[in-house]
């Protein structure tokens, strides 16, 4: 492997003036913490508001760039061959064996893209731009210059040493996590709500998940299966610590008290009360879900204003618009699908009322709910004090 | 307390066995065809295994076949037996209740252009002999029963059924999937006219990954495994002698008195059966006595999903099986259930005991008695 560096370009981050730093610290760390999976050895640097990331004798290319690839932040990954050795027509030399290597089979059109940051170098940029074309014609008489849409476009950057690279990578775009406050997940087995988490983890917030867990009606598979997806939602949002909360107490006291039809939705709404409680415990400023309006009986638009109203953090919903496919689509190029379609059941699937009402009506939740004042508050208490914190990475 | 009602999805080790597989791993581990006197010390264990389990079966020991548990030998015997004997017809006859490690291969051989019968089961799990008289062509080439049904327990007469099908068609080869009546059941192929006998070494105190295929003398058989030409060219590979002793032990230990094991299963079948008799909601769909194997009981709840009943018990430390998933998303009931004729809510709400040597009846009773406690507290809740 001819690259020992990577020059990772960023993309919104580079607007945000005097807090720039924060943004650029933030995106080393979560690189810094991606690269713990890669083999090698690997220091991240900040020169001239660019970041990049050396990798120590022998490492593996492919993990790396995998690593990279889920680092929200990167907007292009550009592996790059630095030379410390600045004399040009050793220059010359170097970008013939670069292309030989990089590209081997010679057939390409080109551009040079030169820069000089030190201006004390004896060649301008539009001079090196010229010569080294010509030094690249000569070496591969099969190759042409397009100078409008060139397949290569090969820079060389004069700096402290000189970087050359072409290839770029496309990173996943969005914001350094860690940025943007911190967002409690509600994490179920299903294939929305870790598509849900990886959306609002693209704009830079942490993620802490919550599990509502009913023994004996839902098993020990089902709760490592949460466990196993929320170590697939850390792979781009940072360690993920899953609250996971014993809920079959509530969820009997509801269906021996309320009205089964009305069962999901008081449900879903101490569900949120709950997941709220564990927010702001831990210093998460909203709340993020997976519904998408009308998919099922509890996410009609009457459903969610019903569950919104229990909570005064704000809710996010990022999937609100999309179709099922929309989100399968996603969920299959995160990873996260092929562990969502496991057949454990959740709580929610569990007690489902065979016609569950689909236009809710407020009054009359709230007069169920008042069937279960005086012991409810106790459970809930109890839930909240017995949840168990479980980090996944 | 933790109770072990497992024992027919898998058995703990004797520990006889442990031993074996210990020092075969550590000490008398050298490949078994070396020519080296190391290499004759592994080759020991295997002689010593093939010769223990020919003796429990009357059998020649060039009649044991050493493979990697039951589902490759039941696969062996099915695709072995119907490619090796193609030429003279492409006919099979089988059962509805068969285990999926029989019912696949079966499937595959239809993809291939053979024909499948299945038999259907009665109540009991039974097939009738009628049907089994009126199935049988000049071109059937193999007939497989299972022994002992996994999820009830029902026993096959297989003497009876191999001596109709022989007097209809001499031809026909007989196989019998005996991976939960090996252990259990005084078995001799050669008197029951039984041609090919699927086992697994880990439903009965052995190790898993190792079981073996009983191969009448005469049966023609192809190989599945082709290789180095170990097992007389039968199953290439070589042997896994920690797997190949410690089947051979528990072998040897389980038809030690074997009457006495099995008094002592029967005696834990009954004795429970009579207490979940006693529990309102409850039915028993196994029967009692011979017809049925010794160490397994299946058991209906009315109104309570198995797979919840099952993670009540094991919050109380007690290991059950439940037979095919509550969810409705899977409605994958199971054929013997309702071969045997469950309706439907009960499919879902049926749990299956089994029991092992090392199992007593102080465990049953604190099983009952967990029963007896959590499932008024199940039954509050239902579905929809």
């Amino acid at each position: 492997m001819i690259f020992q560096s990577f020059l990772i370009k960023y993309a919104e981050i580079g607007t945000k003036g005097k807090n720039r730093y924060l943004f650029e610290d933030a995106l080393i760390k979560q690189i810094r913490n991606a690269l713990k999976k890669a083999e090698g050895t690997f220091t991240i640097s900040k020169e001239f508001g660019r970041i990049y990331v050396q990798a120590h004798g022998r490492y593996d290319y492919d993990d790396a760039v995998e690593a990279l690839k889920r680092v929200f932040g990167i907007a292009w990954i550009c592996p790059v061959l630095q030379v410390e050795d600045k004399d040009y027509n050793n220059l010359r030399q170097t970008v013939v064996d670069y292309l030989a290597r990089v590209y081997p089979d010679r057939h390409f059109t080109f551009k040079v893209d030169s820069r000089r940051a030190d201006k004390s170098y004896p060649l301008t940029s539009e001079q090196m731009n010229r010569d080294l074309g010509e030094v690249i014609l000569k070496a591969y008489p099969e190759t042409r210059v397009d100078v409008h849409k060139p397949e290569v476009r090969l820079r060389v950057e004069v700096r402290k040493g000189i970087n050359i690279y072409s290839l770029m990578i496309p990173g996943p775009g969005g914001m350094p996590v860690g940025t943007n406050g911190k967002a409690m997940l509600l994490l179920s087995g299903g294939i929305d709500s870790p598509v849900a988490g990886y959306m609002i983890a693209k704009r830079g917030v942490k993620i802490d998940a919550v599990y509502f867990h009913a023994p004996p009606y839902t098993s020990d598979r089902a709760r490592q299966k949460v466990v196993d997806l929320a170590g697939l939602v850390a792979r781009y949002s940072g360690p993920v610590p899953l609250h996971i909360v014993n809920f079959t107490e509530i969820q009997l006291y509801i269906y021996e008290q309320c009205p089964h039809e009305e069962l999901t939705i008081i449900m879903r709404r101490y569900m949120m009360k709950i997941a709220e409680a564990i927010a702001v415990k831990n210093d998460a400023l909203a709340l993020i879900t997976g519904e998408s309006i009308g998919q099922v009986a509890s996410q009609t638009v009457h459903s969610l204003a019903a569950t919104n109203e229990v909570c005064t953090m704000p809710v996010f919903r990022p999937l609100i618009g999309f179709d099922k496919q929309e989100i399968i689509d996603i969920s299959q190029k995160i990873g996260t699908y092929e562990t969502s379609i496991q057949p454990y059941e959740d709580c929610c699937t569990i007690f489902v009322a065979k016609h569950p009402v689909i236009k809710p009506d407020i009054k009359r939740i709230y007069n169920s709910e008042k069937k279960l004042a005086g012991r409810i508050e106790e459970m809930v208490e109890k839930a909240l004090e017995t949840a168990e914190v479980v980090w996944c990475e | 307390m933790e109770v072990y009602f497992d024992n027919a999805a898998t058995t703990r080790v004797l520990d006889g066995v442990r031993d074996i597989v210990i020092k075969t791993m550590t000490e008398d581990y050298a490949n078994p065809a070396a020519k080296h006197k190391k290499g004759m010390a592994a080759e020991q264990y295997i002689r010593q295994a093939r010769s223990r389990i020919a003796g429990t079966l009357k059998a020649e020991e060039k009649e044991i076949l050493f493979t990697s548990g039951g589902s490759e030998a039941n696969n062996m015997a099915l695709i072995g037996t119907a490619l090796a004997n193609q030429r003279r017809g492409r006919h099979i006859i089988s059962t509805a209740v068969e285990h999926p490690s029989v019912y696949n291969p079966l499937a595959y051989l239809e993809e291939q252009g053979f024909e499948v019968t299945f038999l259907p089961v009665d109540r009991d799990g039974h097939i009738s002999m009628a049907d089994l008289k009126q199935a049988i062509r000049p071109e059937t080439i193999l007939l497989s029963v299972m022994y002992v049904n996994n999820e009830v327990g029902a026993v096959e007469p297989v003497e009876a059924i191999s001596r109709l099908a022989k007097t209809e068609n001499p031809g026909i080869i007989f196989h019998v999937d005996a991976i939960q009546a090996y252990g259990k059941y005084q078995i001799r192929p050669r008197k029951q006219g039984i041609d090919l006998l699927s086992a697994s070494g880990h439903k009965f105190h052995g190790p898993k990954g190792v079981g073996f295929l009983y191969i009448g003398r005469g049966i023609k058989i192809k190989p599945l495994v082709y290789g180095g030409g170990q097992q007389w060219n039968l199953r290439a590979g070589t042997e896994n002698v920690p797997g190949v002793a410690g089947l051979g032990a528990a072998a040897l230990e389980m038809y030690t008195d074997l009457e006495q094991k099995v008094s002592h299963l029967t005696t834990l079948k009954d004795y429970m059966t009579d207490r979940l008799e006693k529990i309102e909601g409850t039915t028993v769909n196994s029967r009692r006595g011979l017809e049925s194997a010794p160490q397994i009981i299946s058991a209906s709840f009315a109104g309570v999903p198995g797979e919840v009943l099952l993670h009540a018990l094991a919050e109380r430390g007690i290991y059950a099986s439940s037979g095919s998933a509550c969810s409705s998303h899977h409605p994958g009931v199971s054929s013997t259930l309702k071969g045997i004729g469950l309706i439907p809510p009960l499919l879902n709400q049926t749990l299956r005991f089994s029991f092992g040597l090392f199992n007593t009846k102080e465990e049953i009773d604190y099983c009952i008695g967990a029963l007896k406690e959590v499932l008024p507290v199940l039954r509050r809740y239902q579905r929809g």
